[in-house]
């Protein structure tokens, strides 16, 4: 082989062995949970139902350990994603099936029901505030909306109950859970974060890294579209 | 040796060329600065950011005017240098290209340059350190102990809690109720209690001119007064975490009596969770690891020994420092 056609062939390695580095790398950074459709086919002035669970532990993907959110997408299977699609200027019935049990809130201020007027319910109980200052019967998690001015605390399972509780998602209703139920209103079309607001990310500065911090687990987005 | 080199070391000639461009620049630059300097100060400056709608903000404005004012006789010499250059050094078009003269050090021109810069610079500098300290620290956060206080002895202490991701405020001569709205009377001495959960944040109050550090168990001090109503945009102004960006609110300042009712109302529909909370305290001190037990603790109790206010009798007895009181808002004083 002559001089230039082995210079040719490195060059070509070179060129494909970047490429494949460069499309690794962008694939894991433009990598997204996919966002669950609750527009299409959407009657207008229909509610939209909207059952999500919170989970101890995944029990699967890259972070099996991790705590995190599940929504039931409208054919009914359990997707693991925190980015959900909905009709603006609806209102949203929610249902939350949480398996998880008490952390502790760093901010009392979190167990209180805001902004989805007395519609707040724990397996069928009206409740407006939640004492969430213990591990042994509290909070679990929270769903959060700031500038919609949501806040859920969701009851957890409490520790009497550890012996029933799901260790992997999606779990079933024969798992101990609370069911917390609550409406609102989409709004106008836009985008909002929604997050819990317990740190609940386990062994991270504050408990607020790992799940508290990755999109998929204890945040998300709300898409409010026309 | 060219002609123009001759003339440049002999200098001083009426008719010396060198001193005719000197001459019509500095005409430029001076007459420049004629017109731009009042336009400045009595057309630009009302619509300098952030406003005024408290006394830091119209700080804020006052010191970007006289900044721009100090600045824009430099700006306009660049220009006028460049203009003139360009249309006047022109090389024409087809002359022979010649090499210009040699340039030597000019101890009039070294000497006004060391000069110049140094006095704009020391003027910008000893300008805008009175400026930091004499407004009651300029809407800065002053830390625990502010060296700078204002004088009012009707202050509202506003605390400012940051965590990850959102703002809450609690208002201690109410009880103490926690909320994540905004909102002040006119008219007022304000003091924001600026504190963290967490990380650090940064309370940036955009138009009341105010921003100040939130850290952890730090009570961090910024007065201001309002001076207008309307509403404030609040921003976290250190990188925080992956919802930073979205970590934001707004305020508003309002008339003395509308605030002093919503503060009643909010305490009064608060009161349940009110009681929940932890005694009011200049700071909190949340576990390093709040999945272990993080429910936040009062760390130093609230009233503390600040010093600004001292004197004044609380109205609420237990409250030293802070005059402004439910009756005391609605009233007028
Ligand atoms: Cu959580
Ligand atoms: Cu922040």
């Amino acid at each position: 082989m002559s001089k230039g056609a082995r210079l040719a062939v490195v060059l070509v390695f070179v060129a494909v062995g970047m490429g494949m580095i460069v499309f690794g790398v962008m694939t894991y950074v433009r990598e997204n949970p996919p966002t669950v459709d609750f527009t299409t086919g959407h009657r207008p002035g229909a509610p939209v139902h909207l059952t999500i669970q919170t989970v101890g532990t995944i029990g699967f993907g890259p972070h099996p350990s991790w705590v995190s959110y599940l929504v039931k997408a409208p054919d009914g299977k359990w997707v693991h994603t925190t980015l959900w699609k909905v009709p603006a200027h609806t209102t949203i019935d929610v249902t939350v099936l949480e398996y998880d049990g008490a952390t502790p809130l760093r901010n009392q201020f979190y167990g209180e029901v805001q902004g989805v007027g007395n519609t707040y319910t724990v397996n069928g109980r009206h409740m407006s505030l939640i004492k969430a200052t213990s591990t042994a019967a509290g909070v679990a998690h929270t769903f959060s909306v700031p500038h919609l001015g949501i806040n859920i605390p969701l009851y957890a399972v409490p520790s009497s109950e550890s012996a029933h509780e799901c260790s992997s998602a999606p779990c079933h209703p024969a798992s101990a859970h609370q069911t917390i139920t609550f409406s609102f209103n989409s709004g106008g079309v836009h985008e909002d974060r929604w997050q819990c607001f317990i740190p609940c990310g386990a062994g991270w500065l504050d408990g607020n890294g790992g799940p508290m911090q990755t999109i998929g687990y204890m945040g998300g987005f709300l898409e409010v579209t026309a | 040796m060219t002609a123009t080199d001759g003339d440049r070391r002999d200098g001083g000639r009426a008719d010396d060329p060198n001193r005719r461009h000197w001459r019509f620049l500095l005409l430029v630059v001076l007459v420049g600065t004629i017109i731009v300097e009042p336009l400045l100060w009595f057309v630009i400056r009302v619509h300098m950011p952030p406003g005024r709608q408290t006394t830091a903000a119209q700080g804020d404005q006052f010191d970007a005017t006289v900044l721009t004012m100090m600045a824009s006789p430099v700006v306009i010499a660049v220009l006028a240098y460049f203009t003139y250059a360009m249309v006047v050094w022109r090389h024409p078009k087809g002359a022979p290209l010649v090499d210009g003269p040699p340039i030597r050090s000019n101890l009039k021109v070294q000497a006004s340059w060391l000069f110049m810069t140094s006095a704009i610079v020391m003027g910008a500098f000893v300008f805008g350190t009175y400026e930091l300290i004499v407004p009651a620290g300029a809407g800065g956060g002053e830390g625990p102990s502010p060296i700078w206080t204002p004088t009012s002895k009707t202050i509202l202490p506003v605390q400012v809690i940051g965590q990850q991701w959102q703002w809450t405020y609690r208002y201690p001569t109410y009880g103490g109720f926690e909320t994540t709205q905004l909102v002040l009377p006119d008219n007022t001495w304000i003091a924001f209690h600026v504190t963290s959960l967490d990380v650090i944040h940064s309370f940036w109050a955009y138009q009341l001119g105010v921003k100040a550090d939130a850290n952890p168990q730090v009570d961090d001090v910024a007065f201001t007064k309002t001076q207008q109503t309307g509403k404030v945009t609040v921003r976290c102004d250190e990188l925080c975490g992956i919802w930073h960006g979205a970590m934001y609110n707004y305020g508003y300042v309002v008339s003395r009596s509308s605030f002093n009712s919503w503060a009643l109302r909010t305490e009064k529909r608060q009161a349940p969770l009110t009681k929940l909370l932890p005694p009011f305290s200049w700071t909190y001190s949340p576990s390093a690891n709040g999945a272990g037990g993080g429910y936040y603790p009062s760390s130093i109790p609230f009233p503390s020994s600040e010093s600004y206010g001292k004197g004044a009798s609380g109205p609420e007895g237990n409250l030293p420092g802070v005059k402004v009181s439910h009756k005391g808002l609605s009233g007028g004083q």
